[in-house]
Parts: C-alpha cells; sequence; structure tokens
C-alpha cells in the first residue's frame, strides 16, 4: 500500500484548519455581519442616552467610557456563541472525520479559534470606527491595546464554548447555559454602565467578577493610562482567563469525542 | 491487516456501567472485505470507533494496518480511512475543498490532494460536483463524497460504517460496486458494518456475527448459512387454531429441528426441502388440517441470525415465540 509522506505539524495543521474555517465563514457571512450589527446597535441607539449623563460617568466624554464596555462585551459573548457551530459540524461528522486524521487536536481547536479572533478583531475595529463620528476620542495605543484584550478574551472564551459544545453535543442543553451565565456576569460586568454608579453592595457583588476588572482596565486603555493598577488587574485578568480558557479547551479537544 | 484480542470497552451512563464490546477477538486479512453484522446496539460501532482509534478500549489489543492501536494512535490513523455513519463533510462547504482540506489533514500537499481528489471524483461518479455544496447533492452522492474523503489518502485499510443506510436500492447497489472497485482496482482491504443481510452476503468474503457486544459466528455467507442445517420450510395454517397441530406435523419431518410459531405461522428446518415438502402436504392432508400457504426454501443469513440469537434481524429485537412443548414426543 503507499503511505503518504508524513508531514503533519502542528503549525500547519493548524493553517488547514484556519483557513477552511474562514472560507466558510467569508461564504456564508450572515453571522459575522448578524455579530457585528448588535454591537453597532448598542453604540449607535444606547450609547446617546449615555451623553447626558457623561459627568457623573467621571469622563468628558461617555464613548470614552461606553466603548470599552461594548468592546469587552464583543470580545467575550461573540466568542461564547461560536460553539453554535461546532455542535453543527459535529451532526454533520466533520468533527469525528476530522479526528481520525493524524492532524494535532490542538490544531483542530486552534485553527478555529484563530478564526473567530480574526473575525472579533475586524468587528471590534468597524466598532471603533463607527464611534469616531459619534465623538469617541481615545488615545491609538490604547485602542490596540484594546483590541489586544478582545482577542485574547475571544481566544479563552470561544476556546471555551468549543470545548462545551463539544460535549453537551445538543443545542437544546447548550442555549440554556449560555443564557443561565451571559446575562448575570453582563449585569454584573459594568459593561452598560460603570459600576461606580451602583449602590455599595452591588459594587461589592461585581468586584468578583473577573470582568468587570477588564471593563475598567479596557476602559483605563481608552483613557491613556496604561501605568495605572486597573489597567494592569485588566491586563493580568485577561491573560489568566486566557490561560484558563485555552486549559481547557485543549484538554476537552485531546480527550477521546465519545 | 486487523487483529484484535479481547476489545472491549464500557461506558459509563449514571453511575451504571454498560458493557457495549464484551471482548471481541477479529482478524482481517489484506485484500479481504469483511462484514460485521448486527442489529442496532450489538456492538458494532463502538468496535468499529475502537479499531479506528476514535475510542480508547477499556480493555484488549490490537494491532491495525501494522500499528498498535493503543501505543501508535497517530500511524494508525495515518494508515486507514474511516467513512462514518454520520458523514464527513460540511453541508454549507463545497465538496472539492472539503476534500482537498481532509487530504491536507492527512499531511499531502494541496497539489496532490487535488490531484488524487479529481481521480477519485471520477472513479466515485461524481464528475461535475466538485463546486456542489453537499447539502445540494442525493443522498447515494454524498455517500460517495464520504467515501472520496475516506480515501483521498490512499490507504490500504478501509472501515465503512453502515455505508448504505437510507440509501434507495439503486443507490444501494451502485455503491456496492464501487466497493468491490476498492478490493479489485487496488487491493483495498475493507471492514464494513452492516445490519443489511443482503448486503453482508451480497459484498462480503467473511462475515463476523455480532450480538450483544460479542462475536457469536464468523465465516463465509456460504458457510454460515449451511451451518444454519437444512432448508427453511414455512407452513402457513389456515386456521389459527390449528398452527399447534401443524406445528406438531412439522416436528415430526425426518431430521427436522423444533419448529418456532409465529402468529399463525410455522417455521421449521429441515436437511432435505423438497422431500420434507412432499411428505408434509400428505399428512397434512390425512389429518384434515388446512394450509394457507407452504413453502421451502434455501437458508438466508437473517436464518444464520436468528440460530444464533434466537432473535431476527428484520424484526429488531422482538423475540421469537417458541414453540409449545409436545407431549407425544414427536420431537427430534
Amino acid at each position: 500500500m503507499t503511505l503518504p509522506v508524513a508531514t503533519n505539524s502542528i503549525g500547519r495543521d493548524t493553517w488547514t484548519v484556519f483557513a477552511r474555517a474562514m472560507r466558510l465563514s467569508l461564504r456564508n457571512p450572515a453571522w459575522v455581519v448578524i455579530g457585528l450589527t448588535q454591537p453597532v446597535l448598542y453604540i449607535l441607539l444606547f450609547g446617546p442616552l449615555l451623553e447626558p449623563l457623561s459627568g457623573q460617568l467621571g469622563s468628558g466624554n461617555a464613548y470614552q467610557v461606553f466603548v470599552p464596555g461594548i468592546l469587552v462585551q464583543l470580545g467575550i459573548f461573540g466568542a461564547l456563541f461560536v460553539g453554535f457551530g461546532l455542535i453543527a459540524e459535529w451532526r454533520a461528522g466533520v468533527v469525528e472525520s476530522q479526528r481520525v486524521t493524524p492532524a494535532s487536536r490542538t490544531a483542530l481547536l486552534l485553527g478555529r479559534v484563530l478564526r473567530d479572533v480574526v473575525v472579533l478583531l475586524v468587528q471590534g475595529t468597524v466598532l471603533v470606527l463607527v464611534s469616531i463620528p459619534l465623538g469617541l476620542r481615545a488615545p491609538v495605543l490604547g485602542v490596540v491595546l484594546a483590541l489586544l484584550v478582545v482577542a485574547l478574551l475571544g481566544a479563552a472564551f470561544s476556546a471555551v464554548s468549543y470545548a462545551l459544545a463539544l460535549t453537551l453535543k445538543s443545542e437544546d442543553a447548550f442555549a440554556p447555559l449560555l443564557n443561565a451565565v451571559v446575562l448575570p456576569v453582563l449585569l454584573l460586568s459594568g459593561i452598560l454602565l460603570p459600576m461606580t454608579l451602583a449602590p455599595g453592595w452591588l459594587q461589592a457583588v461585581s468586584d468578583v467578577n473577573p470582568l468587570k476588572h477588564v471593563v475598567d482596565g479596557v476602559r483605563s486603555l481608552f483613557d491613556g493610562s496604561y501605568t495605572s493598577a486597573t489597567a494592569w488587574w485588566g491586563l493580568g485578568l485577561t491573560l489568566a482567563m486566557a490561560a484558563l480558557g485555552w486549559w481547557f479547551g485543549v484538554r476537552r479537544f485531546r480527550r477521546e469525542s465519545g | 491487516m486487523i487483529e484484535a484480542r479481547g476489545l472491549a470497552r464500557t461506558f459509563r451512563r449514571k453511575k451504571q456501567e454498560v458493557r457495549a464490546v464484551a471482548g471481541v477477538d477479529l482478524d482481517v486479512a489484506a485484500g479481504e472485505i469483511v462484514g460485521f453484522l448486527g442489529p442496532n446496539g450489538a456492538g458494532k460501532t463502538t468496535t468499529l470507533r475502537m479499531l479506528t482509534t476514535l475510542l480508547v478500549p477499556t480493555a484488549g489489543t490490537a494491532t491495525v494496518a501494522g500499528c498498535d492501536l493503543l501505543a501508535d494512535p497517530v500511524g494508525v490513523r495515518r494508515r486507514i480511512g474511516y467513512v462514518s455513519q454520520s458523514g464527513s463533510t460540511q453541508p454549507e462547504a463545497l465538496a472539492g475543498e472539503e476534500v482537498v482540506d481532509h487530504g491536507r489533514l492527512y499531511g499531502m500537499s494541496t497539489a496532490d490532494a487535488t490531484a488524487r481528489g479529481r481521480r477519485l471524483f471520477t472513479e466515485l461518479d461524481l464528475e461535475g460536483l466538485w463546486e456542489r455544496k453537499p447539502k445540494a447533492m442525493s443522498g447515494g452522492q454524498r455517500r460517495r463524497l464520504d467515501i472520496a474523503m475516506g480515501l483521498v489518502h490512499e490507504p490500504g485499510l478501509v472501515f465503512l460504517d453502515e455505508p448504505t443506510t437510507g440509501l434507495d436500492p439503486q443507490a444501494r447497489a451502485n455503491l456496492w460496486q464501487h466497493i468491490r472497485g476498492l478490493r479489485e482496482e487496488r487491493g483495498t482491504t475493507v471492514f464494513l458494518t452492516t445490519h443489511y443481510l443482503d448486503e453482508a452476503d451480497a459484498l462480503c468474503d467473511r462475515i463476523l456475527v455480532i450480538d450483544s457486544g460479542a462475536i457469536v459466528a464468523e465465516g463465509t455467507p456460504d458457510a454460515l448459512k449451511s451451518g444454519v442445517g437444512g432448508d427453511v420450510l414455512t407452513v402457513t395454517a389456515a386456521r389459527a387454531d390449528e398452527v399447534g397441530a401443524v406445528a406438531r406435523l412439522v416436528a415430526g419431518l425426518p431430521g427436522a429441528e423444533p419448529p418456532q410459531v409465529h402468529g399463525d405461522r410455522v417455521v421449521g428446518r429441515v436437511p432435505n426441502g423438497g422431500g420434507a415438502l412432499v411428505q408434509l402436504v400428505r399428512e397434512l392432508d390425512a389429518a384434515g388440517l388446512g394450509v394457507a400457504g407452504i413453502e421451502s426454501r434455501r437458508p438466508s443469513l437473517d436464518d444464520v441470525f436468528l440460530g444464533l440469537t434466537g432473535r431476527s434481524l428484520r424484526e429488531e429485537g422482538a423475540p421469537v415465540a417458541p414453540v409449545v412443548p409436545e407431549p407425544e414426543g414427536a420431537l427430534r
């Protein structure tokens, strides 16, 4: 029998998986567009409500406070929903047919996660550009660092989403789980309004939520306070979550599929 | 090509251990087409998923395509093709791109995978469908696309899980031809699972019969059938209340095995169907018993399965009613 030359490597396999996933996303861009519409709607329809409050928000510019929150929201919730696509692929037999190839299990995850990160970065960039005519003013370095945070958060939560999807293998189980997590986390992270507006007890509860500190961190980046403790806490927690999410995802993908 | 010893898999479901496969030994030689026959839930797919590295066995060892299943799963993956029951392609992708990407995951270059994929499309009657989305293909085309996916890296051993389930008769016959072609044209060893008897009969050199997680028989289709011990005699009683009397007559035929009763039908097994038929007709006549139908035929693989497990493959899971013991000592 003829044997193919063994030229698998994690980098090459990742590229193959990434290119395939990207091609499929571009061919059916509905999800990319829907994922983008939502944050843009927040900016256009919710942002103006904050303008009269800008004095209370401790900033001269409401969008400087609001856009970072929406960016973090995009990174987390945009990524958390990617698992639905994997459940569909699993049902079509794609996941299993990829798992009988000698390709690296990590690459099967990494390629997909990279596609999601690229999509999130494009969405985040559009989001920032849309906000500029509305009055967003922020330093370029701060915006770039903020997008880096979005990319890291996206990688973590997309890996988690894929791992959960592969474990549950059913939209009916996956959707309620996401909904149960998303709303409280959203409300307790100060994404829409800073938690400084909250009464003491609510602030105390939200202090436990790492995402609240990430949002605060990104706000400092938009403020240009790169060396502030808030910024460093945000970045540090982002890295920690990225590492944890990645570990969780890889562990699930390396396990047998059954 | 395959050598498995004591392969077993236990699943844990809600703190209960379920033994899906209870220790399977099997040997498949290079160039063979071997069928794994059994009803749904018998352990066919679980065994296949172990042999293709998708499930780790809880016990046992196996060498597949020259590589140890446990020590070198990547080596196994490189050398085998697997066509699963559930398909292998994204409905929205383009067929050709899926095949090329699959080839790349086997370490092939894009150019090699494309050339090989195009050739497979020609061989498998998929010409002109390279740019077609799988969701726009017929069931038979999609199945052949799955086979193209499984063959893109030219494996010497291919696993096909229920290859023709859900296909219409014409598409099935067509697929059988392609499966035979795998061996005839490139010497590929084929291991397939099926719960269709005609499929196993038409396609396989050798059959392994699996039931409740264990192999209960193995051999060529002919050997298995002759092992059943004689022709199958089916008599349908004209009146339901006479079925017992008819069964007693069938049981009294020379060399007959205890017959089984399904409703108003009596199914018996005799060494010589033709002679028994004549004798039975005379005896029925003498006893004044009417019959609605009487038939003698060569045994099928379904009879093999029935004889081995006491259950029919066609009426899955339905146990066959045993004949009432006879007081007259007419039984064999």
